[in-house]
């Protein structure tokens, strides 16, 4: 992904994805270090720009570290009201019939192919 | 006339194999269209022909022919053949009609609870994350699209393949499947064989959104990866549940992985074929079912003095 391609990309874009890289850290981090996560491709004052943006909305929460901040995802109502939200979805056995789930539940040989299809380079 | 509307009731059962091949060999969003396109008429040619069926044996009793203002007994094959019909096609079109009710109000319901509890609160852009030690990753479409993402699903993918996923979620509601999938739900109600397509029509939404997203971030191989991994990573979190009966074929995730990573546009041959195919299925579904439809309607005609036969 490059430079270019990221200055064109909706700002919603950008805050998701830095969001996702707080979440998935689990650790407050530096913006220094949400740029590594996100893989590249940002520059570290856009990431400084979005995660203080998220602070303003109140979704992030920071706290001092050396001359920055730290940040870290806000687990408040929003978090409940969603894990809520998950429940119920959850409750329905067939829920994936209107939701587009990223996958499905995999078969018995299912495993196996995918280790064999990804095989070559990276597992 | 009875062997006419036999033809709607039928033609369902040779879909589920027709939609596997046009997966197979059409573009995704063309597949999607054309098998979602051809269920939902079929769905409907088939409850119009049990509608007919049930129509013709009612106007067989006397107290229906009397409201039907009929002079004449009504002329049809022997009731030995139309009562049963009739008797079966009250049975059917009130499952169907249960089941379809129950369907769309339990769904409805879910999905307003989805969309009122996602639109509380600021978000960051479209991502709704929720914490749970379960991967999964869904769109929720709506005003404005939401992507829904666990925290175990954020967990187990690293930044670019977050981006692959986002991209894949966001083509799905940009793409408004959920429209595919909500019609191919509600024709999986109306016939029993059009079950077997909803999971072709399913597969086919996730490949549209795999290509999209693939075409977005430049990147087949990173998709193919994402939901790789992704899927493994749901699969040790259940690995205790009970494995399903082997199936024939790969399932669903190994065939997106594969189609992304042989490059995709490949097997395009004889595309053409099934496409019109396809399109025969529909067509002649919907002639068989207004031409019985239409002799009926003659018949009544006749049996109200209207006409001579």
């Amino acid at each position: 992904m490059t430079d270019a391609r990221d200055a064109r990309r909706p700002a919603g874009e950008l805050e998701a994805s830095v969001m996702a890289a707080l979440w998935a850290a689990g650790t407050p981090r530096t913006p220094g270090q949400v740029q590594l996560g996100l893989g590249g491709g940002l520059a570290r004052t856009t990431v400084t720009t979005i995660l203080t943006r998220l602070h303003d909305k109140g979704v992030v929460d920071r706290r001092r570290q050396g001359r920055g901040y730290a940040y870290f995802p806000v687990q408040d109502a929003q978090g409940l009201t969603a894990r809520r939200m998950h429940t119920e979805l959850d409750r329905d056995s067939d829920r994936e019939t209107v939701l587009a789930r990223f996958v499905a539940q995999l078969g018995p040989d299912d495993e196996r192919i995918l280790r064999d299809l990804l095989e070559p380079g990276d597992q | 006339m009875t062997a006419l509307l036999l033809l709607p009731l039928l033609l369902p059962f040779a879909l589920p194999a027709l939609a596997r091949r046009a997966l197979d060999r059409l573009a995704p969003v063309a597949a999607l269209w054309a098998v979602t396109a051809c269920a939902v008429v079929l769905a409907g040619c088939s409850l119009g022909a049990l509608g007919v069926l049930l129509l013709t044996g009612l106007l067989k009793l006397p107290l229906f022919a009397a409201l039907g203002e009929l002079i004449h007994p009504l002329r049809t094959a022997s009731d030995l053949v139309v009562l049963p019909a009739a008797a079966v096609s009250v049975g059917a079109l009130a499952v169907c009609a249960s089941t379809l009710a129950r369907s769309v109000l339990r769904q409805a319901r879910a999905f307003r609870v989805a969309r009122t509890e996602a639109g509380r609160g600021p978000a960051a852009g479209d991502l709704c994350v929720v914490d749970s030690v379960r991967p999964d990753a869904y769109a929720l479409p709506g005003r404005p699209h939401r992507i829904v993402v666990t925290t175990a699903m954020l967990r187990c993918l690293d930044g670019p393949e977050r981006e692959a996923l986002f991209a894949h979620e966001r083509a799905h509601n940009e793409g408004g499947h959920h429209y595919f999938l909500a019609a191919a739900e509600l024709a999986a109600h109306c016939h029993p064989a059009l079950r077997a397509v909803r999971e072709s029509i399913r597969l086919a939404a996730e490949r549209a959104a795999d290509e999209a997203a693939a075409a977005r971030v430049g990147d087949r191989r990173l998709i193919a990866r994402a939901i790789a991994r992704a899927a493994l990573a749901a699969q040790d979190d259940h690995s205790e549940r009970p494995a399903f009966a082997a199936a024939a074929t790969a399932g669903p995730v190994p065939q997106r992985v594969r189609a992304l990573l042989t490059g995709g546009r490949a097997p395009r041959r004889a595309g053409r074929p099934i496409a019109a195919l396809l399109l025969v299925c529909a067509a002649v579904s919907c002639v068989a079912s207004v031409a019985g439809l239409a002799d009926v309607h003659h018949r009544v005609e006749v049996a109200q003095g209207d006409q001579s036969p």
